[in-house]
């Protein structure tokens, strides 16, 4: 689905990315561990176009999205959620979602997928008319993960959606995104730094090291290998 | 005090309120979007007036009824701003997106020099006259000495134009996108809303706005010259920051605000101080409150 070929990113001089390849398959749930600064946020960036890789290619489905314009890939299907949540502030839960949807024009299905999304959240409809800035951390997470279904991603990119998070909340998050996985069949691709978590979630990871991919395996088999519970998993 | 004197000036300050309310709009809206203070917007809304005045003294010659006249020139006159307001947009301040706000701004200052010193040379230093074409309204007759009909007509246009923007800006979803993106403009992109094109829209707001006040100023003062952008920018800008810049109804209310605060500065005090009025109720107010009377104070989260 999916397919990042030794792309290199750089912000000025600086090079923060170099010769990323990583490969995701449709339907997969797919992790990005590594220590502040690895470079799994501009990974993001870089798929998402708003921080292009210089060199390389990030092939989409067959399509070559290294150059495209931020809005064209979001219009395929690749759709983020960065981190820190940026929901709008001054919008209401609402206009958020809304704001998801921007560029679909079926107001019936659109009225539907925001239903879905309330079910998954039953908290965010009661806050429907409430400023996105007055909603709580965990609150917050919940509607920029609602923001990125409405636009219906086919893949969807989530940037430590834990961050900052009470664990009950962390939890209740996780099993939804399992749960996107499953229903949706939305292919998700997560970025995280609680890698216990994500490894537990996720089918195949892979490990960054400041701006380097170092190792990919399957989940389970990470869980095991001695260097990733040194480094990540604390044990 | 004499009731009727206070009404006047009351009234006047309306009429420069709205006037002024229809150029900070395009200041405070483009802040809002891109955070640049666009200072050629005061030239915007001087060649709409210029514009206006061209083809409504071609057109008088046709001998087509006036009121018809003033509406095909305010209508060229919106095109050709906008036209001017998008095009600037793309030359001047695109390809610093991204750099500094300070090169953004010198470019705004160059811009509108570049802007002003081009209608001097294409038209002339001296003031012109622009044609009557609003009619004496019948209905206005008891309270003439109150209000002349090309106040009525700004007051009126104004109030239209306020109405349509608050609907834009808070029911439609280009509107929502606009808000959006001044408030996140990395998320905004990150959901598919196409900057390059939100601040066109905006700019193209702004300067049908600008344009608006340009001719609607014209026809009642009855006259022109190629430096009424500077001026009235300017105390646009101030009605900006004095209401919040990038509030929309900050700016609206910062317009009335200066307006009525010019008005009954010159009525009561001294018309020699007009524009001392203007600043030093700036200087008090962002005093109290540095991100003006509806600002949202900047918070810089790391």
């Amino acid at each position: 689905m999916l397919k990042i070929e030794n792309i290199q990113t750089f912000y000025g001089n600086i090079q923060a990315l170099q010769d990323v390849s990583i490969e995701i398959n449709d339907g997969e749930i797919i992790t990005l561990i590594g220590a502040n600064g690895a470079g799994k946020s501009t990974t993001l960036m870089s798929i998402s176009g708003l921080e292009p890789a210089r060199h390389g290619k990030i092939i989409f489905e067959g399509q070559d999205i290294t150059h495209m314009d931020p809005d064209r890939i979001v219009q395929l299907g690749i759709i983020q959620v960065p981190e820190g949540r940026r929901i709008f502030p001054f919008l209401t839960v609402n206009e958020n979602l809304d704001m998801g949807a921007f560029l679909r024009n079926d107001k019936d299905g659109i009225k539907k997928d925001i239903e879905y999304v309330y079910s998954l959240f039953p908290l965010l409809k009661e806050r429907r008319n409430q400023q996105g800035g007055t909603l709580s951390g965990g609150e917050q997470q919940m509607l920029a993960i609602s923001r990125a279904l409405m636009g219906k991603p086919k893949l969807l990119l989530l940037d430590e959606p834990s961050l900052g998070l009470a664990p009950i909340i962390v939890q209740q998050i996780m099993a939804i995104i399992k749960k996107i996985n499953i229903e949706q069949k939305t292919t998700i691709f997560l970025v995280e730094q609680n890698a216990n978590l994500a490894l537990k979630l996720a089918d195949r990871g892979y490990v960054m090291e400041t701006g380097r991919i170092t190792l990919s395996d399957t989940a389970k088999n990470l869980r095991e290998n001695d260097d990733v519970r040194k480094a990540y998993l604390g044990i | 005090m004499d009731l009727l004197y206070f009404f006047e000036l009351f009234v006047g300050g309306m009429i420069r309120g709205s006037i002024y309310a229809l150029i900070a709009l395009g200041y405070t809206m483009v802040y809002g979007i891109i955070k640049l203070i666009n200072f050629a917007h005061g030239e915007i809304y001087m060649i709409g007036a210029f514009t206006a005045l061209i083809f409504a003294s071609v057109l008088s010659f046709t001998g087509m009824n006036p009121i018809l006249i003033f509406i095909i020139a305010s209508i060229l006159a919106i095109s050709f701003s906008v036209g001017y307001g998008v095009t600037m947009e793309k030359i001047a301040y695109k390809p610093l997106r991204g750099s500094q706000r300070l090169s953004a701004l010198i470019s705004a200052i160059g811009m509108s020099m570049f802007l002003q010193n081009y209608v001097l040379l294409a038209q002339t230093s001296d003031f012109l006259p622009f044609p009557e074409l609003v009619p004496d309204f019948k209905f206005l007759e008891p309270i003439k000495y109150l209000i002349s009909s090309t106040s009525f007509l700004i007051l009126i246009t104004t109030a239209i134009v306020m109405i349509f923007l608050t609907y834009l800006i808070k029911f439609t979803r280009t509107g929502k996108a606009m808000r959006a993106t001044s408030q996140d403009a990395r998320m905004a992109q990150l959901l598919g809303i196409n900057i390059s094109k939100i601040i066109t829209i905006t700019f193209v707001i702004g300067s049908a706005t600008a344009a608006l006040g340009g001719v609607l100023i014209s026809t009642h003062i009855g006259q022109l010259n190629f430096y009424i952008g500077f001026i009235a920018g300017i105390k646009a800008f101030v009605a900006a920051v004095l209401g919040g810049i990038g509030s929309i109804p900050g700016a609206v209310l910062g317009s009335f605000v200066l307006g009525w605060t010019e008005s009954f500065g010159t009525g009561y005090i001294s018309s020699d101080y007009e524009d001392v009025f203007a600043f030093l109720f700036l200087i008090i107010i962002l005093i109290f409150r540095p991100s003006g009377i509806l600002g949202r104070p900047e918070n810089n989260k790391v």
